[in-house]
């Protein structure tokens, strides 16, 4: 295997691998907290949900680009 | 695949990559690109047709819906549609509610239609990757185009110049208001007193810029990644599709799998784009401490 395809192979694993691990870190710490607050109080859940959900779609979204970036190396260069 | 040779795996996914671009290349003059390389030729003035043409389409269907709804609407026994749209408004003006607190009546009508043109031009991504493109081809076949050279992309949201488009709108949204409501005084003080005090004046600017300049720049990045993102991943599920049974099958579980998944990106994608443009906007209205 050339040098130059075998960097693209290890750049876009790198890119796949910590974008996964930022997301499962960020989107864990969120869902624990998610869950200890909805067990304190239980009637703020539907409010703590909709805020979990916009904090996660901010969270998810470095992640998500470089891993289209990452499949994009991956099979399309 | 409208054409009988075969196309390589990487050939496919440029192919589904590349927009519909219209524009002046240098030398052969006015008119569609055939090429990746003559579309990037053709420089700042190219207009991607697909993106354009859908999310006009998408826009002025939800203009259509809803305007039919609010003419037809009764106070007495509500029909289904007119539920649905209330349902709608009901969920914007409450987020509008929760999260701006200045006086504009300029907000929630935006928040509802940013809400639900995004949405609708998401949802673009949960139709087969290939169904419209290939039916666009051999339509364009019949009036002597090469369909190998024939490019459609559906999703205008996977497009930058579409989600650039419009944050860049709320962003200068957001510095009209800014001017509005604080007064450039107050707008300037903003951007140069507020970390380190007025003997720190250069270095507060550069701060403040970068947190006002990143804001148009991530909301569009945002909603174009994720939108990429979901359509790569289709597009190399398509791929599985083939004389393998085998994969096949287990490319339709996949695809099924993650456009369940997709369902829920493409909502929260529209739901935070909306909420950001409020929130955004309510700093531009907040007088300056």
């Amino acid at each position: 295997m050339e040098l130059a395809q075998a960097v693209v192979y290890i750049a876009a694993g790198i890119m796949l691998g910590l974008g996964a691990l930022g997301a499962g870190v960020g989107i864990g710490v969120l869902g624990g907290r998610f869950l200890e607050g909805a067990a304190r109080q239980p009637e703020l859940i539907p409010m703590l949900r909709t805020q979990f959900f916009i904090v996660m779609g901010l969270t998810d979204a470095m992640p998500v680009i470089s891993i289209a970036m990452g499949l994009y190396l991956l099979f399309a260069v | 695949m409208a054409s009988s040779e075969t196309l390589t795996a990487q050939e496919y996914i440029k192919h589904h990559l590349t927009n519909l671009t219209f524009g002046s290349h240098p030398e052969s003059g006015l008119g569609f690109a055939h090429t990746t390389e003559e579309a990037a030729e053709m420089g700042f003035w190219a207009v991607h047709v697909d993106t354009m043409f859908f999310s006009i389409l998408l826009g002025g269907l939800f203009l259509w819906f809803f305007k039919k709804v609010a003419d037809n609407i009764s106070s007495g026994e509500p029909n289904t549609a007119q539920n649905f749209v209330e349902w709608i408004v009901d969920f914007v003006e409450e987020n509008v509610r929760g999260s701006f607190s200045g006086k504009n009546p300029m907000v929630a009508p935006l928040g509802l239609t940013i809400f639900v043109w995004i949405f609708l031009m998401n949802l673009m991504d949960l139709i087969p990757v290939d169904l419209i493109p290939w039916t666009f081809q051999h339509v364009a076949a019949l009036f002597g185009a090469d369909p190998h050279h024939v490019f459609l992309r559906v999703v205008p949201t996977t497009d930058p110049n579409a989600t650039f488009g419009m944050s860049l709108m709320v962003f200068i949204m957001t510095i009209y208001y800014s001017f509005k409501i604080k007064g450039v005084g107050g707008f300037v003080g903003e951007l140069t007193l507020h970390p380190f005090g007025k003997w720190g004046m250069p270095a507060n600017l550069i701060l403040e810029g970068i947190n006002v300049l990143s804001k148009p720049v991530s909301l569009s990045l945002r909603l174009f990644g994720n939108m990429y993102a979901g359509e790569m991943i289709f597009i190399l599920i398509a791929l599985m599709y083939g004389p393998s049974v085998v994969l096949s099958l287990a490319g339709a579980a996949s695809q099924m799998a993650w456009a369940i998944f997709h369902v829920l990106i493409i909502t929260l994608q529209a739901f935070i784009f909306m909420v950001l443009t409020i929130v955004y906007l309510d700093m531009a209205h907040q007088e300056s401490h």
